[in-house]
């Protein structure tokens, strides 16, 4: 007789603790392909009120996110493909079940999110150099504009299982966002959350304080706006928000000013650029006197 | 009159040759709007300085249309050595115009000829100048390979510096490649329409600069007009929210320097008298009417009482009067509304238990004024510190350690500016670190340069005005892919 699985319970990730809903809402989210040990899953289902939780904890990592040297967040985020390297079996497993693709596939998938982790983590101690300049302004002055994370970023990660997939989808919204020392309050995808949600345990794992990732699997249609409209959130990254009331999000977004980035679609949504890092980020401009000699 | 005191100096206004009316600039000619014309008055005297047409919705249609003409058949097509050489032109003409640009700045705003003279028009000029040199140079822009111009950019622009923030915005405008359809502020139109003037000199192709004049209503209709690719905005944080809110799911790429409730912040060991000239410039240039400036003096509680008492001392000495005499330290308020809102406030200061004091100044009878104020005794909660009064009032507070000093400047929904005054550069190093506002002056204040990046954090707006950065507002990357700053 075959071993009896211990099936693992998905629980939300905020604050560095993996926690159920404060509502106690869960939803089946079933496989459609593979050989996973259970037939479907119940994934947390956050609330209004785990938002705003998620918000206060990403608002409290940002101090000592932000005041890392670039050097140490680049270490701590290719700790992030390190230890993800070491679990490619399991999340293959997991989203070749949950998305219907070949674990081949899924292999694939999932090493494109390791390098892309490897790629962002190497940005953190440059993005300063190339998107900041010195300023040779017309008088005695030393004149530096530098790149400064804008604070607490909300993310609604790509959606659609297949391309780019739920994990590597998850990896494009969020790896830029942290680069430059921001936090992050994500959505993940609501048909296929398991993988962001087992990254959540990666994270804590790698050494990424808690609160600088807060994950809610859920519905994006239900939390989305509580973000969107919060006073406490600087930016909003929409690029899974295709199939939302994405303007409305945008207009909420209005009323505090949040730096917004619209939705993409396809194969190519989110794809790994400098400017998604420089969009987050706020050009901050000193100037400084110089004396007389 | 004792022997401190100076006789009159006023500039000549007759160096300049007004019309009485003024139309639209469309296509490269003035045109007259469909809108009522309005008055543009002398805030100092009430006096009627010129006619100025309205545009209608139907006009400024006619001026996108322009601008679009202009932008697919010469220039978007032209290369970006001319376009350089065109802007080069109109930096010349500025130069060249410069004294009757600051008598015309100075009669239609209220502010004091000597800062229209020295700092306006020479940055003006020092705008155009910058920017053309950029117009061959966009691969190293930092966009990547041939980054693109975006089409045509609505631009709307505020009252406090007029021409200085039509440079601001037609200058990387017109280098990028794109064209442009700008409003200027109701109550300041005049420079806009001597620059158009300019423009016809410098034989600028028609229709690259559309200047349609009027109220909201106008700058609305440009705004949300279905053809235009990038809306800019200057002006207040209520107007930038609505703008944000009717330009979402559209898109236009969208720029906005919004409201400030800039922190001076003075610790023990700064130099006390440069310190108190960067107060008094910080929030008395241009009246206060500055969105970035430093309208909340954070002051080391050790010295507060000797940095008050040299404040004082040094406010007596300010001269408030005719905005074209040359010894005006302090002019008019640009309009009625803007003083009724100083005085509410500062009357609303009062009741909250602030302590006000002004110097003694006569001030005119006629036209809008409002004495340089400043308020003791002010905490975070009062009104004085936490909304833009846009005025010569200065609120002040204190603080005991650098941290205190951090939290209360970052304690406001705004993030343009910041001051530091101290003796100790790793404490200016560290301090400028933690505070969130787009730029920080050290021991300076109010400083400005067209190779150097403005614009705000939080709910001061986004995007940035100056340097390279200010070129990325209006550019695309060619490859588009997703969005860019």
């Amino acid at each position: 007789m075959s071993r009896l699985a211990v099936p693992k319970t998905y629980k939300l990730y905020v604050g560095g603790k993996f926690i159920r809903s404060e509502s106690g809402r869960v939803y089946e989210v079933a496989t459609t392909k593979g050989s996973f040990s259970v037939s479907s899953v119940n994934a947390a289902k956050a609330s209004r009120k785990d938002a705003r939780d998620a918000v206060v904890a990403a608002r409290a990592a940002v101090s000592g996110w932000s005041g890392t040297t670039g050097y140490n967040r680049g270490q701590v985020l290719y700790r992030i493909a390190e230890i993800l390297d070491g679990r490619r079996a399991q999340f293959a497993e997991e989203i070749a079940a949950f998305e219907g693709v070949s674990v081949s596939t899924a292999t694939a998938q999932v090493d494109e999110a390791i390098d892309l982790w490897v790629w962002y983590a190497g940005w953190a101690d440059k993005y300063v150099q190339v998107a900041g300049n010195g300023n040779a302004v017309s008088g005695p002055f030393f004149n530096l504009s530098v790149p400064e994370p804008t604070g607490v970023v909300a993310v609604i990660a790509p959606q659609g299982a297949g391309v780019p997939g739920s994990l590597l989808g998850f990896v494009r919204a969020v790896a830029p966002v942290l680069v430059s020392g921001n936090t992050a309050v994500v959505i993940p995808s609501e048909r296929a959350p398991l993988a962001a949600l087992s990254l959540g345990e990666v994270f804590a794992t790698s050494d990424v304080p808690a609160g600088v990732v807060n994950i809610l699997s859920g519905s994006p249609a239900e939390i989305a706006p509580w973000l969107a409209a919060h006073a406490d959130v600087n930016a909003l990254d929409l690029l899974g928000a295709g199939e939302l009331e994405w303007v409305d999000l945008q207009i909420a977004a209005a009323d505090t000013l949040k730096r917004v980035l619209p939705p993409e679609q396809g194969p190519d949504a989110g794809a790994p650029s400098l400017d998604r890092i420089t969009f987050f980020t706020e050009t901050k401009t000193v100037w400084h006197t110089k004396g007389l000699l | 009159m004792n022997f401190l005191d100076y006789a009159p100096a006023p500039e000549s206004a007759a160096i300049l040759n007004l019309r009485d009316e003024y139309g639209l600039f469309i296509n490269g000619e003035f045109v007259p709007g469909n809108g009522e014309s309005f008055t543009t008055i002398s805030p100092a005297t009430e006096k009627h300085i010129a006619t100025v047409s309205c545009a209608n919705e139907q006009d400024v249609d006619t001026a996108v249309v322009a601008a679009r003409r202009a932008y697919e058949k010469t220039w978007s097509r032209m290369s970006g050595a001319d376009r350089g050489k065109y802007l080069f032109r109109i930096a010349r003409l500025v130069q060249e115009r410069a004294r009757e640009l600051a008598v015309a700045e100075s009669l239609d705003n209220g502010k004091p000829i000597k800062e229209s003279r020295d700092v306006d028009i020479p940055l003006v000029a020092a705008w155009f100048f910058y920017y053309a040199g950029w117009a061959d140079k966009l691969e190293y822009a930092g966009m990547g390979p041939n980054p693109r111009s975006l089409g045509v950019a609505a631009q709307v622009i505020p009252w406090n510096f007029p021409l200085l923030m039509l440079a601001w915005k037609i200058a990387p405008a017109l280098a990028a490649g794109n064209t442009v359809v700008l409003k200027p502020a109701e109550t300041t139109p005049l420079t806009a329409l001597l620059f158009a003037e300019i423009l016809q000199q410098a034989d600028l192709p028609a229709g690259v600069v559309n200047i349609v004049t009027g109220a909201g209503s106008t700058g609305s209709a440009l705004v949300n007009h279905a053809d235009v690719n990038k809306v800019a905005f200057t002006g207040s944080t209520a107007v930038g929210r609505q703008i944000a809110r009717s330009t979402a799911g559209t898109s236009k790429k969208l720029t906005l320097e919004l409201g400030g409730k800039g922190a001076n912040i003075v610790f023990d060991d700064a130099p006390i008298d440069q310190a108190v000239e960067g107060i008094v410039n910080g929030i008395f240039f241009n009246q206060g009417q500055v969105c970035c400036a430093g309208s909340r003096l954070l002051v080391q509680e050790s010295i507060h009482d000797d940095v008050v008492e040299r404040l004082k001392a040094r406010l007596s000495t300010l001269r408030v009067g005719d905005p074209l005499d040359k010894n005006t330290d302090v002019g008019a308020i640009n309009s009625a509304s803007q003083l009724g809102r100083m005085r509410e406030l500062s009357d609303i200061g009062e009741q909250e238990g602030s302590e006000r004091w002004s110097p003694a100044c006569n001030l005119p009878s006629e036209g809008f004024w409002f004495p340089p104020t400043i308020f003791t005794n002010v905490s975070t909660s009062h009104r004085i510190a936490r909304d833009e009064i846009f005025g010569p009032v200065l609120s002040v507070l204190t603080f005991r350690t650098p941290a205190e000093a951090i939290a209360k400047a970052n304690n406001t929904p705004y993030g343009l500016s910041a001051g530091i005054w101290t003796d100790k550069g790793s404490r200016i190093l560290a301090v400028a670190d933690k505070l969130r506002a787009g730029v920080v002056w050290a021991n300076t204040f109010n400083k400005f340069d067209p190779a150097s990046p403005f614009g705000g954090y939080k709910e001061s707006g986004y995007g940035r005005e100056g340097g390279k950065q200010g070129m990325h507002a209006y550019l695309a990357p060619t490859a588009s892919k997703g969005v860019n700053r």
